[in-house]
């Protein structure tokens, strides 16, 4: 197989740099508005003693869950021997790192307390998940930089494999993390449920597929590269896959919790009463996120044109944010059971008073900080492959070895 | 020698120096003295477990003296509205340490009234949960805030089976010294442990309780035999919320 040419992304330059200031604005929009919600305190925004984690939140864990799904590729191509996914590798491993900053800059900057960041990074209390996150986070993007490092320079090739298979491990641990953020509240209905864990791994594997195929396909087409149907349809198959296994994670995450008597309200709340939740559900999570992609990617000829490949993508990083609008906010909103037999029909404190569920409405700096992280994101990429050699000079058919993986199995 | 002029000096120097530095330290010497010299100059000790046993059956309806007592015990009543906040979601975003909170038995229909506020559990959620340790149970029983290294994360309010927390959601105009409170940290019931710390052995909700003639909350030391809750708890039945949990609360309720 002929090596590989990696280039920087050539657009031209008022293009790029009106790309960069359009991405920065973004991203400054964002930081006004984490700078506004800080200086005056959480008040300003739709979060409440009853909902304490808001829109903030469903962006960064969609961007962090994202991100540690981005390095699929690589990890395909490394771990995995196949040779046609090797040179969408640096890309993949570039998005991996900026999708977790952008996450966890919304994530900080939410905090209650921004300015005491050194705070977490000094005091760990090794028994909270979150301690355990922060040093996952980390370590992540730490060792995928060295990946990248053995990806793009010659010399340090011959450890890709390894420290690639380190990194495919160290995603899966962080994923299962970030899951077990929410798994391991054993007084929510919602969360208490190990199955939390993996149903964040291919949820991750899709939201990470997704943005990796809208982001290769766009600078490609901008920089008039060509990309041909074996690369693309591959991963599209792939997304595919990934998508499928979400809802078989749906699915038995919501069969379970009928079985179980006690989360029957909880079902009940998610699948038909709980409004605004249930919306997200359906036309969320299942219709947008689920049936129109699956639609789409299986379809002898929609499945064959690239706009509507691109919808697919992009429907499921829409449902993929009702997904996790649903699982964070729908978690919080639904009243938790304070005492099991009996309804609440008076409170000093909201808890749900005749199974009402917790009032949230997102507002406008939430949202805004939330955008901010994805400009974060797309700029340290945009940044990323104008100024270093990410992307593959060309990856038309002809290019790709349709039969990688057999020829690397002859080696 | 020429060098005894400068050793005068010298001299000269270090004697000034001393005195002003005794100026400036003494005070601090003798301040840290009397604060040596308090009662809680001796450690937190596992010997006690504070708790308390709160008889709903005497909990009267519509009664809130518990609750405006903790209110102005740790100035929660201080809490204003932010200009241009509005009414109904201000309430949602304000602090509550103790609520009342009246539920209806689906079966029997048999309404009971109970105050509910953090239940210093043995094997508390949100110390388990939050990353710098800033939520920490002490070792006499009290789950409280260290409030300079909380981050304000929330994760403690997502854990909690009680929802006993509160996050500051505004700027702090006024506080009390014993306790203070800032924008942007999570807060909740202490056990009045300002009070504890000093000598008194009552909580502000408990005087209010008994003040108005209801005595439903008995507080006291649960590993002392001879306290009035440790008493009360060996003669009535009791239970915890959430029992299948298994926290051990410090907080026991009667006729829930």
């Amino acid at each position: 197989m002929k090596k590989t040419q990696f280039s920087e992304w050539g657009i031209s330059s008022p293009r790029y740099w009106g790309l960069l200031a359009f991405l920065a604005a973004v991203a400054g929009v964002g930081g006004l508005a984490a700078l506004y919600m800080e200086h005056n305190g959480h008040w300003l925004t739709g979060m409440t003693n009853q909902v304490v984690w808001g829109t903030p939140h469903v962006f960064a864990v969609f961007l962090i869950v994202a991100a540690s799904g981005a390095l699929n590729v690589a990890s395909i191509g490394s771990v995995f021997g196949k040779k046609i996914y090797k040179p969408l590798a640096p890309l993949s491993g570039l998005l991996a790192v900026t999708l977790l900053i952008g996450g966890l800059m919304v994530l900080v900057l939410d905090l209650g307390r921004p300015d005491r960041l050194i705070v977490a990074m000094t005091y760990y209390n090794f028994k909270s998940i979150f301690a355990w996150n922060i040093i996952l986070y980390t370590g992540f993007m730490a060792i995928v930089l060295v990946y990248l490092f053995t990806m793009m320079e010659r010399k340090m090739n011959a450890y890709a494999k390894a420290v690639g298979t380190f990194a495919f491990v160290w995603r899966l641990v962080l994923t299962t993390g970030t899951g077990s953020i929410f798994g391991f509240l054993v007084a929510r209905e919602a969360y208490n449920s190990a199955l939390l864990a993996p149903m964040f791994i291919v949820m991750s594997f899709a939201f990470g597929t997704a943005i990796y195929i809208l982001v290769l396909m766009y600078a490609f087409r901008a920089d008039n590269r060509s990309l041909g149907d074996i690369v693309l349809f591959r991963l599209k198959n792939l997304l595919g896959v990934f998508i499928a296994g979400m809802w078989y994670f749906t699915l038995v995450y919501h069969l379970t919790n009928l079985y179980i008597t006690e989360n029957h309200d909880f079902v009940a709340f998610v699948l038909r009463d709980g409004g605004i939740y249930t919306a997200a559900f359906w036309l969320g999570h299942i219709i947008v996120g689920v049936v129109i992609p699956l639609g789409i990617i299986y379809h002898p000829v929609l499945g064959q044109s690239r706009r509507w490949i691109a919808g697919a993508c992009a429907a499921v990083i829409l449902g993929g944010l009702a997904n996790m609008y649903l699982i964070i906010i729908g978690g919080q909103a639904f009243p938790m059971t304070l005492f099991p037999g009996k309804t609440i029909i008076e409170s000093g404190f909201y808890d749900g008073v005749n199974g009402l569920p917790a009032a949230y409405s997102p507002s406008i700096p939430e949202f805004l900080l939330g955008l901010g992280g994805v400009a974060v994101a797309l700029l340290l990429t945009t940044v990323g492959i104008r100024m270093l050699r990410f992307l593959p000079a060309s990856l038309a058919d002809e290019v790709a070895d349709p039969h990688g993986g057999k020829t690397a199995a002859a080696h | 020698m020429n060098a005894e002029p400068t050793d005068a000096g010298r001299r000269d120097f270090l004697g000034k120096a001393a005195i002003v530095g005794a100026t400036v330290v003494a005070p601090g010497i003798v301040l840290h003295a009397v604060a040596e010299a308090a009662p809680r100059s001796e450690a937190v000790s596992s010997k006690v477990r504070w708790g308390m046993l709160i008889d709903t059956t005497k909990c009267a309806d519509g009664c809130r003296a518990c609750v405006d007592a903790c209110d102005q015990e740790n100035g929660l009543n201080l809490q204003t509205r932010p200009e241009g906040e509005d009414a109904k979601k201000w309430d949602e975003q304000r602090a509550v340490w103790i609520r009342k909170v009246k539920v209806r038995d689906n079966l029997t229909g048999r309404v009971t009234g109970l105050p509910v506020m953090c239940q210093h559990c043995e094997h508390p959620p949100c110390v388990d949960v939050c990353p710098t340790g800033a939520s920490f149970r002490r070792a006499d029983g009290i789950v409280m805030v260290d409030r300079h290294i909380c981050i304000g994360c929330r994760y403690c309010m997502m854990a909690c089976p009680y929802k006993a927390r509160s996050f500051i959601h505004e700027a702090v105009e006024d506080k009390l010294t014993l306790a203070p409170r800032g924008k942007g940290c999570v807060e909740s019931c202490t056990l009045c442990v300002h009070r504890l710390d000093n000598g008194r052995t009552t909580t502000a909700c408990q005087d209010a309780c008994t003040k108005d003639g209801h005595a439903a909350i008995v507080f006291g030391d649960l590993k002392d035999p001879n306290s009035p809750v440790s008493k009360a708890l060996a003669q009535v039945q009791s239970n915890q919320i959430r029992p299948e949990l298994k926290l051990d609360t410090g907080v026991r309720y009667h006729g829930l």
